[in-house]
Order: structure tokens, then C-alpha cells, then sequence
């Protein structure tokens, strides 16, 4: 397997390439929240199956990182760990399935629970990056609206919500403002997930390969889930704790367990689920 | 009882071992050539070609046995590793008028210096299934030496060699057609493959996208301004299909030296201009151009090429066909199967947050019909016994017929 990745770059991608990856994330990370446009390349593997944030990673990680890639908060969902192998092979690099062991966390779809320290990098794959995308389908009206700041039809669509349903209806990809300025996709993670944005100690990336863009919330930046005043921004509270770790106050999957209505909530998080429950040697 | 996704390593790597056993097909039968491929199967190679944008026969031949016959599958292994080649600058213009015709004909005029030709093309095939096909077959050999390239009786792809001009230069030099629009010498073409698409996108970029876009999407757009949304009255002003020479300058020699032949189609497609307050009357021009034989992806190219012109030419938009941003976000087709085909991934953490936002919404409006419920039947209550409802009144109506719904 190690022979057939020799005849490519470190981590795939070539040198030129990389550099001008990191450009735009330099430039992301200089405007917080902003969406920068980058020549994304082919990966060999599908748009829409994580090119976004596997050119961040290969453009950010270097031979002593240590990655770990997730898929809805699951180290051996298969996306995750095509992905994992692939840089295990383009790269060299170390893999762990262990949050804290790990220097670089590509990941679709969920923010670890174990808060990340500031010696880490979370890459996100972003399928949309555009937050007023099904509001305004168009790129250059879109971009326009960024520019002037202009997101009046984004409270407006969450109004409506509210006035239809008695409450926002965006439970996933919930938008969020960057540093008092830029309105942001989080990428479709649950709103669980977005007061973690917040202040966070690690560098966040986000990479949209089909729709070549990379934006970034730098460590420390202020992220606000959008909201009103009398309709305060809520995550979503599960009633029962995971029933392998017990733990509360964390995202959870549902499990059908037959076909006459059996259910079980378990953590989606799979490594904060093993650390939990101990069964995870150390340094493995 | 929880059985998630575990082992998933071992399961993509059996998946993969049963692909390739599943690509081999019948091992009592032979396994199928790269030769084979790109000699019988030769419109299939050229697509890939045409659309992976990588001029590499056997390349293509071999995308097109591992993707076992799926074709945007083939283009996205040529694309994947086209990506990986270093770019080693750019090829002066190529001569189509210069090209070595295997095909050329024009719907504008019934003859026309260097002549008809037909070439090989499916045109006036009846399309009847021919059972000999099935069996070995060794077709007579073509007609040596029946076309000159140029009359109308040409038929056998073999021409002259003598350059035969292009239908758009023999219009355009009494200025009924647009010329042909010059390139700016100051300003480099740009390259999709190298930078991001941004809008408005100027035509270098528009026509890259549709040389590299989907066969089946552009073709809908093109039908879609034949049948009236932006009519454009196309004429197939000419399609020409044959080998051109490459030519890339040189700097140690100061000229420009030729590296090779590529097989290209192009359309050019002659179309109505009214004339504006600037410009007088004339006819102005769609183009395609494709790698290998495709005259139904140039011809699609061209009309759609055409429709995105509005702007400058100074006509009015209203149809799919002539929204830039539209069009060449779609066009792609390895973008479009990449994104249709990652909802096959997992979703469970969003379908999770859309699982609970409906029960607690359907829990509420459960909620609220009881309490409609409950007034109705207070209501009912109150209204006393000795008013029973006539059948006048049983108009479907009032809470209570809400809340049985």
C-alpha cells in the first residue's frame, strides 16, 4: 500500500498547491468568519465527500502531527476512515482515534465534547459554505450581502420560523456571527455543537472544495448563534443519558434497536463514549 | 444490542475486493483490452477525454475499463489525475483552420470551398439493430480514394490535406458574421483549473467550463433555446472533425514548435443578430470545441455558448440557458455526482437535530388540538341539550372540525 502512495507529494497534494491553500487560509484567518475564494483542486476522492477539508489538512499538517478524522463524531464511520487512511498513506502521518492525542481533527459534521486546547487544529468539511445560500441563491448577490453587512433576510427567514413553528427551525448549519462581523455556516453540525465555536482554544478551518472556498474562526474569537432578544438562541437537550457511558449534557445518537419502537440514545461522539467508559488503553 | 458502524476498514476493503471482482466479469471470457477500448469503444474514450480535459487515449481506455463503463466515473479518474500533473505553460491557438478534415460539414451553404464531407458519422444510419455485430465482425475496408475533400460525395475521412477554410471566415469577409474576437495581448488567459470561478465570468472562462461541462446537461440547455426559452436561430454555420497540430513557443528557440496532434470537433454555430443602436445587422456566432469526435456536445457547447452572450450583445435574459452563474455552477458533472452522491453518507447527527425539532413540533400541535378540543367540548356543554344541531348547521367548521383533522 506505502509503495503505490511513493509516486505522490507528501500528503498528496504538490508544494505550489499547498502554498496557495495556506494563502487563503492566512487570508481567512486575517477576516474571521469571511469566505475565501481558493483553487480547489481534484482530490481523489468525490466533491461533496470531504475535498474541502482535506486540502486544509493536507496544506496544514506536517510529518509530526497526529490526525484524527471524524464523520458525525465517529472515528470508524466509513467516510472517516477512507479519509484517515488516505493520509496515512499520502502523509506517513500518525492516526489516532483519541481527541487529545491528536494535533490535527479533520472532521464532518460534529465538534468533539472534550473542549480542544490551543495546540490543536479542528478542519471542518463544508458542503455549503454559503449561510444565505437558500435564502439568495446567487454568488454575486450573496457576496454583495456580506460585503455590506447586509443580513436583514437571514432574521428576517428566522422570524418567519419563529412566527410559523413558535420557534427556529434550523436545527443543524445554524448560522452564527463571526467576531461581530461576518454571518458564517458552521457546516452542517448540530446548533449542539455552536457555543463550542465560541472563544475556542484551537484554530477552526473550514474547507468547501465543490464551491472553493476556506474560512476560519482564529482561536478566542467571539461566535454568536443568531437569535432574538425574547427568543434566546437553545441547543438541544436529550432526555435520557447515553446508555453505554451515562453521560449527560452530550449529543447523542438515536439507535433503532427492533422493529416494535426500541430505541437507544448512545453518545455520537465515539472516542469522549470509550474514554467514558474506560475501555480505551492508554496511549492507543 | 449496538451495532453501529464498526469495522468499517474491513468493510470498504472487502467492498473494493468484490468491485474488482465484480469489473472482471465472466473469468471465462477474456478480459477486455485497453486497446480494445480505445479503438472500438472510441466516442466513450473521447468523452472521457473530452471531459476529464486530458487529451490521453490510453489513459481514458483505462478509465473507462476500472469504472467498468460508467463514464462520469472514468472522468473523475481522469480529472483526479490530471490534477496531479505540473502545468508546464500554455499552447499557442490552435489552427482549426489548419486541420486535417476527417469530417466537415456545413448546413449553410450546399457546397463550399473544400467541399462536404461526411466522414464516419452515425447521420442517415438506419438505426436497426444489426445482428452480425454480435458475432465476429470484419466490416469491408473503406473506399480508397473516393473523396477529394471537396465535393459532396466525400465520404471516407480521408482529405486532401490541403487546408480547407473555415465557413465563419468565408462569412465573416463581407462582415455578415461577427469576427472572430481578438485576443487581448496584455491579458493572460486565465484557467479554471487554476483559480476560482467568479461571476460575472468572462467568455475564456464560460467556454472552458462548457468544453469541460456535462454532455447531458448541455445538451438539455441547448434544447431548451431551440425550443423558445431564449430563442437564438441557430444554423449549423459548420462542424468539423479532424487531427490539429499543437504548437508550443519556445523560448530557447524564439518559435514555436509543434508537440503533438489532438483530435478536436468544432462547431461553429452561425446565429440571428436584429442589430443594435452600435451595431448593424449581422450574424453573430456561437462555438464548440471538443476533444475527440462529439458533434453533439460542440453543437450544445455552441447554442449555449450563444445564450450566455446576452448580456453582450445587448438582448434580454430570460431563460435558464443564459444564466451564467446558473449554468456554470451546474455544468460540472464530477462536482454534480460528487455532491448528489454524498447523501449517500451518514446524516444521522442532522437527522438527529431534525428528529427532535419534529417530535417536540408535533408533540405541540398534538397539545394544541387537545386544548381546541377541550373548548369546543366546553362550547358543546354550554350550548345546552334542547339545541340540538339541525343538519343546516353541520358545516364543516369551528375548532372541533379542526381538531378531528
Amino acid at each position: 500500500m506505502s509503495t503505490a502512495a511513493t509516486a505522490y507529494n507528501f500528503a498528496y497534494l504538490d508544494e505550489q498547491t499547498k502554498r496557495m491553500i495556506r494563502r487563503a487560509i492566512l487570508k481567512a484567518i486575517a477576516i474571521p468568519g469571511h469566505q475565501v475564494p481558493f483553487a480547489s483542486r481534484e482530490m481523489p476522492m468525490p466533491y461533496g465527500w470531504g475535498t474541502g477539508g482535506v486540502q486544509v489538512t493536507a496544506a496544514v499538517i506536517g510529518p509530526d502531527d497526529i490526525l484524527k478524522v471524524i464523520d458525525q463524531g465517529a472515528d470508524d464511520t466509513t467516510n472517516a476512515v477512507a479519509i484517515r487512511d488516505f493520509f496515512a498513506r499520502t502523509a506517513g502521518v500518525e492516526t489516532t482515534t483519541r481527541t487529545e492525542d491528536a494535533t490535527v481533527i479533520q472532521t464532518r459534521h460534529r465538534i468533539p465534547e472534550k473542549p480542544l486546547r490551543d495546540n490543536q487544529i479542528l478542519v471542518f468539511q463544508v458542503p455549503i459554505p454559503e449561510p444565505l445560500r437558500f435564502l439568495e441563491p446567487r454568488e454575486t448577490e450573496t457576496r454583495k450581502m456580506h460585503a455590506l453587512e447586509e443580513y436583514g433576510i437571514m432574521h428576517v427567514k428566522l422570524y418567519e420560523d419563529i412566527a410559523r413553528h413558535g420557534h427556529i427551525a434550523t436545527t443543524y448549519a445554524y448560522p452564527a456571527l463571526v467576531d461581530g462581523r461576518y454571518v458564517m455556516d458552521p457546516s452542517p453540525i448540530p446548533k449542539f455543537d455552536n457555543p463550542k465555536l465560541n472563544g475556542s482554544d484551537a484554530l477552526m478551518l473550514f474547507g468547501a472544495g465543490r464551491e472553493q472556498r476556506i474560512y476560519a474562526i482564529p482561536p478566542h474569537t467571539p461566535v454568536k448563534s443568531l437569535d432574538f432578544d425574547d427568543h434566546p438562541f437553545e441547543v438541544q437537550r436529550f432526555d435520557e443519558p447515553c446508555a453505554l457511558c451515562g453521560s449527560s449534557g452530550v449529543y447523542l445518537d438515536e439507535i433503532v434497536t427492533d422493529d416494535r419502537g426500541g430505541r437507544m440514545f448512545v453518545c455520537s461522539d465515539s472516542d469522549h463514549c470509550e474514554e467514558r467508559r474506560g475501555d480505551v488503553p492508554a496511549g492507543a | 444490542m449496538y451495532v453501529a458502524v464498526k469495522g468499517g476498514e474491513q468493510a470498504i476493503g472487502n467492498a473494493h475486493r468484490l468491485l474488482a471482482h465484480e469489473r472482471r466479469g465472466d473469468r471465462s471470457v477474456p478480459d477486455i483490452t485497453l486497446a480494445q477500448i480505445a479503438g472500438q469503444l472510441a466516442l466513450a474514450v473521447d468523452r472521457v477525454m473530452a471531459e476529464g480535459s486530458l487529451y490521453d487515449r490510453d489513459l481514458a481506455a483505462l478509465a473507462v475499463k476500472q469504472a467498468r463503463g460508467d463514464l462520469i466515473e472514468a472522468i473523475f479518474l481522469i480529472r483526479a489525475y490530471r490534477t496531479t500533473l505540473p502545468r508546464f505553460g500554455v499552447s499557442e491557438p490552435v489552427d482549426t483552420a489548419a486541420m486535417q478534415i476527417r469530417r466537415r460539414i456545413s448546413a449553410t451553404f450546399k457546397d463550399l470551398p473544400g467541399g462536404q464531407l461526411l466522414g464516419p458519422t452515425f447521420d442517415y444510419t438506419h438505426r436497426l439493430l444489426e445482428p452480425e455485430l454480435a458475432g465476429a465482425n470484419d466490416p469491408p475496408p473503406p473506399q480508397a480514394g473516393a473523396s477529394t475533400g471537396n465535393s459532396t460525395g466525400g465520404a471516407t475521412g480521408e482529405s486532401t490535406g490541403a487546408p480547407v477554410p473555415r465557413v465563419t471566415d468565408l462569412l465573416g469577409a463581407e462582415g455578415l458574421v461577427e469576427p472572430d474576437p481578438e485576443a487581448d495581448p496584455g491579458r493572460a488567459t486565465r484557467d479554471l483549473t487554476r483559480e476560482p470561478l467568479d461571476f460575472p465570468a468572462d467568455r475564456d472562462l464560460r467556454l472552458q467550463a462548457l468544453a469541460r461541462g456535462d454532455e447531458g446537461f448541455l445538451l438539455a440547455l441547448g434544447y431548451s433555446t431551440q425550443r423558445g426559452y431564449a430563442r437564438s436561430h441557430p444554423f449549423v454555420g459548420e462542424i468539423r472533425f479532424g487531427e490539429v497540430e499543437v504548437e508550443v513557443f519556445a523560448e530557447e528557440l524564439g518559435f514555436a514548435v509543434a508537440i503533438g496532434r489532438v483530435s478536436l470537433t468544432e462547431c461553429q454555430m452561425v446565429n440571428q443578430f436584429k442589430g443594435s443602436a452600435k451595431a448593424p445587422p449581422q450574424f453573430t456566432r456561437g462555438y464548440g470545441l471538443v476533444f475527440g469526435q462529439s458533434e453533439r456536445k460542440a453543437m450544445s457547447m455552441a447554442l449555449v455558448d450563444r445564450s450566455l452572450r446576452w448580456r453582450e450583445l445587448g438582448e434580454e435574459q430570460t431563460a435558464p440557458a443564459q444564466d451564467e452563474e446558473f449554468v456554470l455552477s451546474h455544468a460540472d458533472n464530477v462536482r454534480a455526482t460528487g455532491f448528489v452522491e454524498h447523501l449517500k453518507l451518514p446524516h444521522y447527527v442532522d437527522f438527529q437535530a431534525e428528529l427532535e425539532l419534529v417530535r417536540r413540533m408535533r408533540g405541540e400541535a398534538a397539545d394544541n388540538a387537545r386544548d381546541d378540543q377541550g373548548r369546543s367540548r366546553d362550547d358543546h356543554d354550554r350550548s345546552g341539550v334542547d339545541q340540538r344541531p339541525s343538519s343546516d348547521d353541520q358545516t364543516p367548521s369551528g375548532p372541533s372540525r379542526e381538531a378531528a383533522e
